[in-house]
């Protein structure tokens, strides 16, 4: 090999880094800004055009990041806004409305047509799939929210196929390392399993161990493993020009904390809800004021899952996508070269950072699920005799320093 | 309304600011005294900054 395994490092990791900036290859919004500098110039008075067009360039901008970070029923590589072209596929919507309807998102021509089934017309507003007429008339409320009737939803959406590919790919890795164990104690890991095997050893020996307790963590590990690799491969898929935003959505949050919610309530020890209902050691009138506050933190736990990784998520790729739009925004201040190369130093800056938060937020989410989990199943009982009686416990022995 | 929402985003960082602040400050201190309990000190400091981090941002997606 000629070059060293520092320098393939390196390089891999700007690949990744530069990755997401294919995902904002858009031609129409540079052709748009170069038709209003052109008008600019011929007209006098074509200053005022040019000022308009940049604030609407902004509001696309916007539009094109709030579009990202929301859930669609069809990939979307890229778009020519002009030519009406978009480069990508559609995806199964599946509805149930008087029966099941399936058909492809393609009908709705990327929001610009009706879809008619059955004799039923659907159409798309705002990402939402609403019951519409043959004229696709929508009503709205005074808070212009649409008050058509919404189908059940059972779409196979852009997220939806994600976590599906997310799950095979996790799902093959996995069963391969197992595999690799079966053959006996001793044997090595081979192949992808020597990336893996680490990783396991890490969650185990780093997460599960010290916080649930060496008795208890064995139990854990299958929903802990799942949940960090789970989210750790959605995370770093965001990372990559496919414009997947999985772990960026609420719902698959408040899914994820929703488990360890679910778990750590049912594997609780008698212990966990003593101190949470009539804790040992505390005056009675304070017991009264302390239970529904701890009530409340059961819920603020998962609460505070749930919002940690949707909220880093979504910023990063805020972020991230903010900072490739400095091309559009800051053209006529830095020149073209100029925003290009501010834009590429910075997006590269951050999305390195972006590679760090997704572990981290992965392995915080593992983290604090564990330590939520050890925190209920654990006994107290060494701390018992503290609280017996009328809760006062003599001093031990200190040496006066 | 768009400026007290900014204001208050800006409130939020500070706060997280120094809330991170000290635990890195302090971690480190720690980190110097007792090189040995590095690890230990590491992942004490990044579940309080995660803890942290999660009440700056539910203020941040509450008050935007």
């Amino acid at each position: 090999m000629v070059f060293s395994g520092q320098l393939i490092k390196n390089t891999i990791t700007a690949l990744f880094a530069v990755i997401p900036l294919i995902s904002f290859a858009n031609a129409s919004q540079d052709t748009l800004h170069g038709h209003a500098r052109a008008e600019a110039t011929q007209n006098p008075h074509g200053k005022h055009h040019e000022v308009a067009n940049t604030v609407s360039n902004k509001q696309k901008i916007n539009n094109y990041i709030g579009h990202h970070l929301h859930d669609s029923y069809e990939f979307v590589f890229f778009s020519d806004e002009e030519a009406h072209k978009h480069y990508g596929f559609a995806l199964p919507v599946i509805l149930f409305d008087n029966g099941l309807k399936v058909f492809s998102s393609a009908k709705f021509n990327h929001g610009e047509s009706i879809a008619e089934v059955d004799g039923n017309y659907y159409i798309l507003h705002h990402s939402k799939i609403y019951k519409t007429d043959a004229q696709g008339t929508i009503t709205y409320n005074e808070h212009e929210h649409a008050t058509n009737e919404k189908p059940l939803d059972f779409s196979i959406t852009k997220n939806v196929m994600s976590l599906i590919i997310t799950s095979i790919v996790i799902f093959l890795l996995f069963t391969g390392l197992a595999k690799g164990f079966k053959k006996g104690p001793n044997t090595l890991p081979t192949g992808f399993n020597r990336v893996l095997e680490p990783l396991v050893l890490y969650v185990r020996d780093e997460i599960a161990r010290p916080n649930i307790g060496e008795a208890k963590y064995k139990k854990f590990m299958p929903f802990l493993l799942t949940v960090f690799f789970l989210i750790w491969l959605l995370n770093l898929i965001g990372l990559t020009p496919l414009g997947i935003n999985v772990t960026g959505n609420i719902a698959i949050t408040l899914c994820l904390a929703v488990f360890t919610f679910i778990i750590t309530q049912f594997s609780a020890s008698k212990d966990y809800w003593k101190h949470i209902f009539w804790m040992p050691g505390v005056p009675v009138p304070m017991k009264i004021v302390l239970a529904p506050i701890e009530v409340l933190g059961m819920f603020t736990k998962p609460f505070s899952l749930m919002i940690r990784l949707f909220a880093n998520i979504t910023a990063g790729h805020t972020v991230v996508m903010g900072l490739i739009a400095i091309v559009f925004l800051m053209k006529e201040q830095l020149t073209l070269g100029g925003s290009i190369g501010t834009s590429v130093a910075l997006t590269l800056f951050i999305s390195v950072i972006e590679l760090l938060v997704a572990f981290l937020q992965a392995f915080i989410f593992t983290m604090l699920s564990s330590l939520f989990i050890g925190m209920a199943v654990q006994d107290h009982e060494h701390d018992h005799e503290h609280h017996h009686g009328d809760g006062y416990v003599k001093d031990p022995e200190v040496p006066v320093i | 309304m768009e400026i007290p929402n900014l204001v208050g985003a800006g409130l939020i960082v500070i706060g997280a600011g120094l809330g991170l602040g000290k635990i890195g400050g302090s971690a480190m201190d720690a980190i110097a005294r007792q090189p040995e309990a590095a690890g230990k000190i590491q992942t004490a400091m990044i579940i309080i900054g995660a803890l942290l981090e999660g009440l700056a941002f539910g203020a941040l997606i509450l008050g935007a």
